[in-house]
């Protein structure tokens, strides 16, 4: 298990810098600077401003350069807000940005995974229909389209909860967290239904009916265990396409995080900040999917042994 | 030669003929499949039956809500929505068959490779599709729009580009069961050659989950257009997608619902269609499901 971990550790380590390179390389090939889309410069100042920023070197100069910085997690100023750091901005778009992720996480868990239990029960009956029908309506529904329906109903003409904003208002991060969740809660929702069906059908299961153990207690005792492992396999890309989600999110509901300063950034070109955000959510994904395998695998003694043949 | 070809249409047919019969009974991916013809038709003859110009304001009336003329109301400038719509699907759905054939393309090339050739060829390039996979997707379809301009045909390429991993790992896994199959030996023992036994024996029994995930990539891929012409990286004006329409919907929607309402139902109701045809042709071309 240790091993394993190392191992996929150092695996990611490739990973990353080929995230940097490809980033950089990218983003320095794209058509026009920094300082470009600004009123006209004098060329002297421009010029200032590219050796403050040490755009007149080489380009591998300027790589080797970067990625000393990010090595030393410094990613670098920002083109777009003199003054400030790329360091800086992430970490004050971060917590939003985190806080929502968990809620949206936590709607997605306990909703998906309720209802696909609760579906696997008794399934090809209406206890199965009726929740895998309303998963599949939060796949079909995307969060750009249930967000503004559901501002338009909850805030709008009920005004249960605030529209916008985050932690300004009492309520106001409930729309969010579902808006956010829904899709992940639909996914959840059809994994853990088909995790649970195939446990269901074990022999195991069938020794603890045949005990005379009531329905509720092999589900809980038996049955989760197993059933769940395709949901825990699935919370690291969730959390891949969370972050994704968050772009729309907090542009929605006007939130201060991340995701909204990665879009900002996008229509700024504020280079550095895309480069560093770009990096920065790489890392995280990577380190989520080892944390959801390692998980996975913590839970599936089949897997474990495997892990551990194959290191 | 001719002999040949009419084989190969029969052995075909039974197998398609078998899952016709089974998707036949699955009343939901029915709808689905009668709910695409129709969008599918509608989006062709657009041009000739949309009832009114693309172009055409009437920005007297402004917004107005559903009625006789305007049957899904008109927009700030007075453009009826229902021709809005049905020109936005035209984008929307070009988008998602495009892309989707690139990434298709790219997909089954890349895992009939790995997955036929084997051996080193074949980690170095499963690896690439794991490092790859590991990269958030949403992330750099952002970075290659701001980097490369908002274009029509960089969306293509680049939504293409992310979403065939799947399907480079499904065509893999299937060529590799089939290449050490009982009939495929048996093909070799015949004397039969390489590409043969490609043609007659790999490509047809690949074909089945193929088509299954290609019915399900269209909807990711059309969501991630639409997904991004919200934000405003994706289409541009005067172009219109749903996605856009959608984005506009979103400035307006206390005073005028029906603005979101219409094209969001429109991308709903076409989602649903693609995922219930998808899950009925995985059931119905997957021997495994006819035991429950």
């Amino acid at each position: 298990m240790f091993r394993f971990a190392i191992t996929r550790l150092l695996q990611a380590v490739p990973v990353i810098l080929v995230v940097i390179s490809i980033t950089f390389l990218l983003v320095h090939a794209a058509p026009g600077g920094p300082f470009s889309a600004d009123k006209a410069v004098p060329p002297e100042v421009l010029k200032a401003l590219e050796a403050q920023y040490n755009l007149d070197q080489p380009l591998w100069q300027q790589y080797m350069g970067y990625l000393g910085d990010v090595v030393r997690g410094d990613f670098g100023p920002s083109f777009k807000y003199p003054g400030r750091s790329v360091n800086e901005l992430i970490a004050s778009g971060l917590p939003a940005t985190a806080e929502l992720a968990f809620y949206a996480m936590l709607v997605a868990l306990i909703i998906g995974a309720s209802a696909g239990v609760f579906a696997a029960m008794r399934p090809n009956t209406m206890q199965d229909y009726l929740p895998m029908s309303a998963a599949m309506i939060g796949i079909c529904m995307p969060s750009f389209l249930l967000g503004p329906l559901l501002v338009l109903i909850f805030g709008i003409h009920l005004e249960w909860v605030p529209v916008s904003g985050w932690g300004d208002a009492p309520g106001d991060k409930i729309l969010p967290a579902i808006t956010l969740g829904t899709g992940y809660a639909a996914y959840i929702a059809r994994l853990s239904r088909g995790g649970m069906l195939e446990i269901l059908s074990q022999d195991y299961i069938r020794t603890a009916r045949a005990k005379g153990l009531s329905e509720s207690l092999i589900i809980t005792k038996h049955a989760l265990r197993g059933g769940l492992i395709p949901v825990i396999a699935f919370l690291g890309p969730a959390f891949a396409g969370l972050v994704g989600g968050s772009f729309v999110v907090e542009t929605i509901f006007q939130i201060p995080g991340l995701g909204r300063f990665y879009v900002q950034a996008a229509f700024n070109r504020d280079y550095t900040m895309i480069l560093g955000t770009t990096i920065f959510f790489a890392t995280l994904i990577i380190v989520f999917n080892l944390i959801s395998d390692m998980i996975a695998i913590w839970l599936n003694p089949k897997l474990r042994q495997q892990g551990q043949g194959d290191n | 030669m001719d002999a040949s070809i009419e084989k190969i249409d029969e052995a075909g047919s039974s197998l398609w003929q078998d899952a016709w019969v089974k998707l036949r009974k699955n009343r939901l991916a029915i709808c689905g499949l009668v709910v695409l013809l129709l969008l599918g038709l509608v989006s062709l003859l657009t041009p000739w039956i949309a009832p009114y110009g693309y172009e055409e304001q009437n920005l007297i009336l402004g917004a107005s809500p559903p009625s006789a003329e305007h049957w899904l109301g008109t927009d700030i400038f007075g453009r009826d929505m229902l021709t809005r719509i049905m020109y936005g699907g035209r984008v929307s759905l070009t988008v998602g068959l495009i892309a989707t054939a690139v990434a298709l393309m790219i997909g089954v090339l890349w895992g009939a490779t790995s997955g036929f050739v084997g051996g080193r060829v074949d980690a170095v390039m499963m690896r690439l599709v794991d490092i790859l996979y590991a990269l958030p997707f949403m992330i750099f379809i952002v970075l290659l729009m701001v980097v490369f301009g908002r274009n029509i045909f960089l969306l293509f390429f680049a939504i293409g580009a992310v979403e065939w991993l799947t399907m480079a790992r499904i065509v893999r896994g299937q060529v590799m069961t089939l290449r050490k199959q009982e009939f495929v030996e048996a093909a070799y023992s015949l004397g039969l050659s390489q590409w043969t036994i490609i043609r007659r024996h790999i490509i047809p029994n690949t074909l089945g989950p193929v088509i299954v995930y290609t019915t399900l990539t269209i909807p990711s891929v059309m969501l991630l257009e639409a997904f991004l012409s919200f934000l405003g990286l994706g289409i541009q004006p005067p172009q219109s997608s749903w996605g856009l329409l959608i984005s506009y919907g979103v400035e307006t929607m206390e005073e005028f619902p029906w603005l979101l309402i219409f094209p969001g139902l429109t991308l709903s109701i076409t989602l649903f269609a693609l995922n219930f045809l998808g899950d009925g042709l995985r059931d119905a071309l997957d021997p495994r499901t006819s035991k429950d």
